[in-house]
């Protein structure tokens, strides 16, 4: 008897659900979980490390972020800006910038501004080398960023800036109320990349080296996985970043859909 | 003769109007010269909208007329030749273009409204901005704008929550706000379903019972016939003819301008 459409979907999406539970459970069966566990899932060590992964390490992650994505969005707003700009030589800068910070290597970067800052200008960033390394950050951020809002920017519909002429406004007046507000909508989704790429980033700043109040996540987790000559430390690390990104993009997400409503 | 009319619109500040000079075009093209690359759109073009006076501008797509509506408040800047509003250059270098586009309401064919803004808003941002006024002031004239236009009970909606038409009556209302001494239609009701046409007409015939000075860019030869002191027809950058409608669109005296009205007919 031929199948109905009905059955035939049935049948497919169980064929699906069947390779999915054999191919998790042949990877549980073929692992050897228990040297694993040992080693990656050190419950002792893991629980050494509390409270001040969390108060010093995932703090600093958070700090280092925030101020990384706050400075580099201004930034980046203003070179998206200046590649906007009818006059030339902004343009210019603006591309120059870009392109250099964006082809080079992040961890380049944080170096340079790491070391480089204090022996050029003899002046040390508060925070010390982290404090020069979060500098490189917000540089390399607002590289990326202002590619993103610029593209918002000009993804906002050319009649919204007619309109907005029309009745008289200026052009800055017109960017600042009509434009900018609905590029940044527009723009929410890859700004949320950019914050969680930035988060991760900040693992970086472990080459400008740090003391143990400064240290960031990933180099604070790296001292323990030396102290206690484990990899758990490197686990609990991973588990904390994941506990920081998911709340973070899905209050975004929360944000998004409110606004969505009026649109 | 409307052009004599001097009912300004209901409510409308009168000191908002009283650099108005009857006498003086409200709005005077000369020589007007426009060029997309190679593409020559206006070509020497001279035009004119006297004070209170309703024109609308017909032709085929392609004959410059939105051009010329844009060159006249600079959306598109003109290659060639003067705009004068009310008498004042607007294509001089040293011309305060930001106050006399306040001055000019326009309405486009896809309305622009802001749509991250509700309708009030829409309606107050410029009059705040631009003219300064204060929130209480500005809220004051929307509502009576929105309510002109019937779109009283919209205040707080977003455009996107209205039909088309109600969309277009609230870009009116929002040009209506600034007090301008004229208004540009740029094809107002091309992007409308057929069943919205009417009620973006309605409030536009309303608004030239009013006296405000208007030129408007339409294929709704209905409209033009029925609202229109002169119709002018365009032709390949150039006014090809113009008069009373009865004249135009009645007995057209020139064979493309019959050949265009056999068309859309």
């Amino acid at each position: 008897m031929p199948m109905t459409r009905r059955q035939r979907q049935r049948t497919q999406r169980g064929v699906l659900y069947g390779i999915f539970l054999a191919v998790v459970g042949t990877l549980i069966w073929l692992a050897n979980w228990e040297p694993l566990s040992d080693q990656f899932l050190d419950l002792d060590i893991a629980r050494q490390m509390f409270p001040e992964v969390v108060t010093i390490a995932a703090r600093n992650t958070v700090v280092y972020t925030a101020l990384a994505f706050g400075f580099g969005l201004l930034l980046g707003l203003l070179l998206a800006l200046m590649k906007l700009s009818p006059v030339a030589p902004y343009r210019w800068v603006a591309t120059i910038y870009i392109e250099i910070f964006r082809g080079l290597p992040a961890l380049l970067t944080i170096l340079l501004f790491a070391f480089g800052i204090p022996l050029a200008f003899g002046w040390r960033p508060p925070g010390g080398p982290a404090g020069a390394g979060v500098v490189g950050l917000i540089v390399v951020a607002g590289a990326y960023i202002a590619e993103t809002l610029r593209a918002g920017i000009q993804a906002v519909p050319k009649g919204q800036v007619e309109a907005a002429r029309s009745l008289g406004m200026s052009p800055g007046r017109t960017m600042i109320s009509i434009v900018l507000p609905q590029a940044f909508r527009i723009v929410i989704p890859p700004l949320t990349n950019e914050l969680v790429l930035l988060l991760k980033d900040t693992s970086l700043l472990a080459v400008a080296g740090a003391t143990v109040a400064t240290r960031e996540l990933l180099g604070y987790s790296r001292q323990d996985l030396f102290t206690f000559s484990s990899p758990t430390p490197l686990m609990v690390a991973g588990l904390l970043y994941v506990a920081i990104t998911i709340p973070m993009t899905q209050l975004v997400a929360l944000l998004e859909r409110r606004q969505r409503r009026s649109l | 003769m409307r052009a004599d009319a001097t009912a300004a619109p209901d409510g409308a500040d009168p000191a908002d109007h009283g650099h108005r000079d009857r006498s003086v075009p409200a709005i005077e093209a000369r020589e007007l010269r426009k060029s997309f690359g190679d593409l020559e759109v206006l070509r020497g073009l001279d035009f004119e909208v006297a004070a209170g006076e309703v024109v609308c501008v017909v032709g085929p797509s392609g004959s410059g007329k939105s051009t010329l509506l844009r060159c006249i408040n600079r959306l598109e800047e003109p290659t060639g030749g003067r705009v004068l509003i009310e008498g004042e250059d607007i294509t001089d270098p040293d011309a305060d273009v930001d106050l006399l586009r306040s001055r000019i309401g326009m309405v486009f064919q896809s309305f622009n409204l802001f749509p991250h803004l509700s309708v009030l808003r829409n309606l107050t941002i410029a009059q705040r901005r631009v003219r300064g006024r204060s929130k209480s002031e500005a809220d004051e004239v929307a509502r009576r704008n929105l309510e002109r236009v019937g779109l009283a009970d919209k205040v707080d909606a977003y455009p996107a929550h209205l039909s088309g038409g109600q969309q277009q009556r609230a870009a009116i209302a929002r040009a209506l706000s600034m007090d301008p001494d004229m208004m540009l239609f740029d094809e107002p009701t091309s992007a409308l379903d057929p069943e919205l046409v009417g009620e973006v007409l309605a409030v536009m015939k309303d608004l030239a019972n009013e006296g405000m000075t208007m030129m408007v860019v339409t294929h709704e030869m209905g409209f033009a016939n029925d609202v229109a002191d002169r119709v002018v027809f365009m032709d390949e950058g150039m006014v090809v003819e113009q008069g009373p409608p009865s004249q135009v669109l009645g007995s057209p005296q020139h064979e493309r301008t019959r050949r265009f009205l056999k068309l859309v007919h």
